[in-house]
């Protein structure tokens, strides 16, 4: 009688002990994605002056543009937690796509190789930011499916697991991921 | 990828390693003492006095040599396969095109969550890109010089993709393993079948035919001819084997890349570029051949469907590729409610 009993409790125990170690280590994974975006966001921020400082000269029509671009990325500096990061980065994401946008208007500045050092640059670290954004979401969804799945989230709440946070796009311009085909046959045949 | 999915192709490749050094050891066991039991049976009958083949030497040779080759394959594997191409490595980039490429291949890595992997460049005018390395925190990327000139930015990253996404599979590690292998092997034949056509028959005395008749004897002979063909053959097989194995990886190379990237639609302007350079990739040889995007060849097999090239071509067919991603492009398009490009 006792000894079935102990070893039920065993049983539990153990388990209880790897759901709270496997929450742990999606927390901290999600926690490592977050870290990637940061190295990222801040590299973008570095670029920001220098681009700005470099296109001044040529582009004094713009300056409100590029004011607007230099708040928004104090802004984004100042940001804390995902969701307030991600509105703010997403504001700069808007400002710098319409300077970008305008510097298409001045030839001279398109033949710099300066220049063309510089958007080569940021459009690497736009890119990083996005596919950084990707894995941290991703790794995010895992951790929050884990701890609201039954019964894992009985010990959710032990391993003090709370909803991560995903970055969300406000705009719909991101592109969505192809649906992808392994099986051996042509589209369409 | 889903991480289940990931982990199955990893698993499923490091089996595919195992049953490689498994097969290669027995190939070399078998052509080592198999030879020597055909030895042992040809001096049995002799007079005594003659040379009689009683120790095994020749297997416990090729066995050791095999071992060895396996080690050193595996252990220099990834920089001979690059320096063999005559590659260099991008340490600091100098010009705007490299440092492009540099940043395309640290882009990729966040997007399969990979350390970055190293970056070389192949001094070769044709288009084509390998990957290679121990696993996926130890990996290298090489693209030719002609990509890096003929490809715009999106089509650079989806190559890229497609590569990196070997590198995730666990794929150049196989691949790595394999081109290592098929040089040894090829040796192998080649000292072997010169060693036999140069009559070097050791103790296999004209007397020992004179004795034939004998069960022994004409056993001896047939596993003798038995296994000069494997000899023969071996290079062939293992030829064979590397490109079975690299046509079926490289479908999943271009879905994944295609997830990497959300830009399916690049890598088909890529591939298409890369079949429409008509000149093969001299540098790379056709030892690692089954390491790169397209055949480096550019051999006409390549292109077949069926039965022909299902066994002889180490790529698929490269419209058969596009027409895939293609069609990833347009259901992408569809659903963001997009009109198709003219």
């Amino acid at each position: 009688m006792f000894i079935p009993f102990l070893v039920v409790l065993i049983g539990v125990a153990l388990w209880m002990v790897s759901v709270y170690n496997g929450l742990i280590g999606l927390r901290n994974q999600a926690q490592n994605a977050w870290t990637q975006i940061d190295v990222q966001l801040k590299r973008r921020h570095d670029l920001i002056p220098n681009l700005v400082n470099t296109v001044k000269g040529a582009m004094e029509y713009e300056r409100g543009t590029m004011e607007a671009v230099i708040a928004a990325r104090a802004k984004a500096m100042g940001a804390q937690g995902v969701k307030a990061t991600a509105e703010a980065e997403g504001q700069l994401t808007q400002t710098l796509g319409k300077l970008v946008a305008l510097m298409e208007n001045y030839p001279d500045l398109k033949a710099s190789t300066n220049v063309l050092q510089l958007q080569e640059e940021l459009t690497s670290t736009e890119n990083r930011i996005g596919f950084a954004r990707q894995q941290y979401n991703d790794s995010a969804t895992s951790y929050n499916t884990r701890q609201q799945q039954f019964p894992a989230n009985l010990v959710a709440g032990m391993a003090g697991a709370t909803p991560a946070d995903l970055w969300v796009i406000a705009d719909g311009a991101e592109r969505a991921v192809p649906a992808v085909d392994l099986s051996l046959r042509l589209p369409g045949a | 990828m889903s991480d289940a999915n990931l982990f199955a192709q990893q698993a499923a490749n490091r089996r595919r390693s195992f049953w490689l050094v498994a097969g290669f050891l027995t190939l070399f066991a078998w052509v080592g003492f198999g030879g020597d039991y055909a030895l042992y049976l040809l001096t049995a009958a002799g007079p005594r006095g003659a040379y009689h083949h009683v120790v095994p030497f020749i297997g416990l040779l090729t066995t050791t040599l095999a071992a060895g080759i396996c080690a050193y394959a595996w252990k220099t594997g990834p920089r001979r396969v690059l320096l063999a191409a005559g590659a260099w490595e991008i340490v600091a980039p100098a010009t705007p095109a490299q440092k492009q490429l540099d940043n395309v291949v640290e882009e990729m890595a966040i997007a399969a969550g990979l350390p970055k992997p190293t970056v070389w460049v192949v001094p070769d005018p044709d288009l084509n890109a390998f990957a290679t390395g121990h696993d996926p925190m130890h990996a290298s990327v090489a693209v030719t010089q002609g990509l890096l000139d003929t490809l715009d930015r999106d089509e650079l990253q989806g190559v890229v993709a497609h590569e990196m996404s070997h590198i995730q599979n666990d794929d150049v590690k196989l691949m790595t393993l394999l081109a290592g292998m098929l040089g040894a092997v090829a040796l192998l034949s080649d000292t072997m079948g010169r060693y036999l056509r140069s009559g070097g028959r050791v103790g296999v005395p004209s007397r020992g035919g004179r004795g034939g008749g004998k069960g022994g004897n004409s056993l001896g002979a047939l596993l003798l001819v038995l296994w000069v063909f494997t000899l023969l053959i071996a290079p062939v097989v293992t030829r064979l084997l590397a490109m079975a194995v690299s046509r079926k990886r490289e479908f999943l190379a271009d879905a994944t890349a295609a997830q990497f990237t959300r830009n399916p639609g690049a890598l088909a302007r890529a591939l298409e570029k890369l079949d429409a350079s008509a000149v093969g990739t001299r540098s790379i040889t056709q030892g690692a051949a089954h390491l790169c995007i397209v055949d480096p060849a550019e051999r006409k097999i390549s292109d077949r469907e069926g039965f022909l090239g299902d066994v002889f071509a180490s790529h698929p067919p490269i419209r058969m590729r596009i027409a895939r991603l293609r069609g990833m492009a347009f259901q992408e398009m569809k659903r963001e409610g997009q009109s198709l490009p003219a």
